[in-house]
């Protein structure tokens, strides 16, 4: 009942704001025209050894909304955006649950199919643009090849088509950085550049996998303006990916905070940082040194990450946990909603976890 | 903090660093890495440096570490020339500043146990026999929150957070006074990343260090420092205490710096000041001031001359042409004001 349930929601609820709109949790079955991408229920596994590496993915990405994904190195966000694009690397492979763009099957698709997507209707840029371009071509050939590709756009299309997008990234005389090669320009060009190679067929979902992170915080501020005018403009659905919170919460509508594998809490940006309410979440938010912490001890989560190895049976965040119990020990928490779109893995009810705030 | 002291603990006066680029002949261009850097820091304060990548804060460091020589300028430090120092006193020196590099994965030799990695600029040094380097090494091992059975640990065995402890410790091991911390936390996940910062305070006022902290994140080096001096295109554009600095930038590139720092409130990307352009090249910095390529505020003077230095106030300067040459300031004491 989809329908019905949207309708009560609309007619009790105040009329969300445009960096609101599709926030919902994905139900069991469900599927509507605004979702994008739905992952359900994912994992994926070591090949060796059947371990996951990440499981229990439940992610939705509506039509023009953009979700940010943030966690710490060797949370598993990588992976997630690898699986999505079919790009495993050859050691891990998908395990269960379910995989879908517009409805699509990408779990059961073939490389053929897959590959066939790439660029049309889902592309990525990744974090280093010195390593994804090939040093070889000039950006000219590497952004038409993708045209030629996926859309067959002869050669002259194809030219003009490519220079209008390196245009829409607001990289300087477009015609000219096509004929140069990537080691000709800065880091900062040579990443609107991979975000013109990744948007020029036009896809629907774009995932970002810290694509700011090797830049300096001026250029950065270009180019989350390029992304967001893009939602804009085109409506692309993006997956963006990072370590930075403050980032993810000027660009994104929705975030999911990963741990060790698993989304322990998901929700709008408003709703995850101004209530958040994993323990994990709100450990992240107060270690970060801000201005008016100056001279104050910053909080630092105590101990390391589990490794894939020492993950038991419990609660993935428990060994690190101030308010860890017994059951923390036992039982994995599941998912659960929190009013709104809000959802958190934690045993401990919000009421308990006041002294915590941030 | 300063207060106590009124004799700076270690000057940078205008260094210039200058490498050779590619090209040849006529053409061979040379790259300026650093252009007329002069810092003052007093005992006991951290000053943080900031700036974009390339932008020459290693450079600035590693000179002030004496890792790399100086094209030109001098730095003294407690009032001694450095380049000048000879045998006994060069090594003094040596013991007194050292440097935390960035990156603990490349920093530390893997085929070292932690034992042997801190005792090591002991046994160089020749300070105390072998049982009173382990002491010492348990000691410190102690000092920076790791026990003892680290000691016959591999640095493989670490994570990154524990590797820059132990970054930290080698460095902490001939009872230095003044620190450089090149990017320190820089490779470290943001949980970890306030674990070592608290780390580094503590340890600053166990130990009456002082540091220049060297960093690309606005939020650690306004967490950290007392100062902070920004850096663009090889020369210094504005030095200023930390609150000056972050509530009221002076200089066009350090506001927008400041306005680029993400932040967690919603809406503040509407006010943000975005700059137009990109980094200019290392091998051609423009002429005129270095900013005024991405400017907002370019006038005809910017893309002529270079701007001078200019005091704006107590401790605090700008080099911008935005700004008049206070006619009371003549030219030395403008270089008092840069410390």
């Amino acid at each position: 009942m989809p329908l019905l349930t949207d309708w009560v929601k609309k007619a009790i609820e105040p009329e969300p704001s445009s960096q609101q709109r599709n926030c919902r949790l994905p139900e069991a079955g469900e599927r509507d025209e605004d979702e994008l991408l739905a992952v359900r229920n994912l994992s994926v596994n070591v090949k060796s050894s059947s371990r996951p590496v990440i499981e229990g993915i439940d992610l939705t990405v509506g039509r023009g909304e953009i979700v940010g994904i943030v966690g710490e190195s060797g949370c598993g966000k990588s992976v997630l955006s690898l699986s999505i694009m079919g790009l495993l690397p050859s050691a891990l492979k998908l395990g269960g649950g379910e995989l879908r763009l517009n409805g699509q099957s990408l779990h059961q698709a073939s490389q053929r199919q897959i590959r066939s997507m790439r660029g049309k209707h889902m592309s990525m840029i990744f974090q280093d643009p010195m390593t994804s371009l090939n040093p070889t071509l000039t950006i000219g050939e590497q952004l038409t090849e993708s045209l030629r590709l996926h859309l067959k756009l002869g050669g002259r299309e194809a030219r003009e088509r490519a220079v209008l997008w390196l245009r829409r990234t607001g990289l300087p005389r477009p015609e000219a950085i096509l004929s140069s090669y990537p080691h000709q320009l800065s880091g900062g060009m040579r990443q609107r550049v991979m975000i013109a190679i990744a948007l020029c067929c036009e896809p629907e979902l774009l995932i970002a996998d810290e694509p700011t992170t090797a830049l300096d915080v001026t250029i950065q501020a270009q180019i989350l303006d390029v992304l967001f005018r893009i939602r804009e403009e085109e409506q692309t659905s993006i997956l963006f990916i990072s370590h930075d919170l403050g980032v993810i919460a000027e660009l994104c509508d929705r975030v999911a905070v990963m741990y060790a594998g698993q989304i322990v809490e998901q929700g709008t940006v408003e709703e995850l940082f101004e209530s958040p309410q994993h323990p994990y979440t709100i450990g992240l938010m107060k270690s970060i040194p801000k201005p008016e912490k100056k001279g104050m001890r910053l909080y630092a989560i105590p101990g390391t990450v589990p490794s894939l190895h020492d993950r038991g049976e419990g609660c993935r965040f428990q060994s690190r946990c101030a308010h860890a119990a017994a059951i923390c020990l036992d039982a994995m928490p599941a998912l659960e909603h929190r009013g709104g779109s809000h959802a958190v893995r934690c045993f401990l009810a919000s009421g308990e976890r006041r002294e915590m705030d941030v | 903090m300063s207060k106590h002291h009124d004799e700076p603990l270690i000057e940078l006066n205008g260094l210039f660093k200058t490498y050779d680029g590619a090209g040849f002949g006529a053409a061979k261009k040379k790259v300026h890495a650093v252009h007329d850097v002069s810092l003052t820091i007093m005992p006991g304060e951290t000053l943080g440096l900031v700036g974009e990548s390339g932008c020459g804060k290693s450079t600035t460091g590693r000179m002030a570490a004496r890792l790399l020589q100086p094209s030109a300028g001098n730095i003294t430090y407690r009032g001694r020339d450095l380049s000048l120092l000879r045998g006994r006193e060069s090594k003094t020196m040596r013991k007194a500043i050292q440097y935390v590099f960035q990156d603990p994965y490349a920093s530390l030799n893997p085929k070292f146990t932690i034992a042997d990695l801190l005792e090591e600029p002991l046994r160089i040094h020749k300070l105390g026999d072998k049982a009173e380097r382990r002491r010492q090494v348990d000691a410190m091992l102690e000092t920076i929150g790791l026990n003892s059975s680290y000691a016959r640990r591999y640095v493989h065995e670490l994570s990154g957070g524990q590797r820059q402890r132990i970054g930290i410790a080698r460095a902490l091991m001939l009872k230095p006074e003044f620190l450089i911390l090149d990017e320190p936390v820089s490779a470290l996940d943001v949980s970890v990343q306030s674990q070592i910062l608290n780390l580094l305070k503590d340890l600053q006022k166990q130990y009456g260090l002082t540091y220049l902290f060297i960093s690309h994140d606005l939020n650690v080096v306004h967490y950290m420092s007392d100062r902070v001096a920004v850096m663009y295109m090889g020369k210094l554009v504005e030095i200023a205490d930390v609150e000056g600095l972050y509530h009221a930038p002076f200089h066009p590139y350090t506001q927008a710096l400041i306005s680029a720092i993400p932040s967690e409130q919603r809406g503040k990307r509407s006010e943000r000041r975005l700059l137009t352009g990109e980094i200019p090249d290392a091998l051609s910095i423009p002429e005129g001031c270095s900013f005024h390529t991405r400017c907002p505020y370019v006038r005809d003077s910017c893309r002529r001359e270079t701007p001078p230095i200019i005091g704006m106030g107590e401790s605090r300067t700008v080099r911008c042409h935005l700004y008049p040459v206070d006619e009371g300031l003549d030219y030395g004491e403008t270089k008092v004001a840069l410390g």
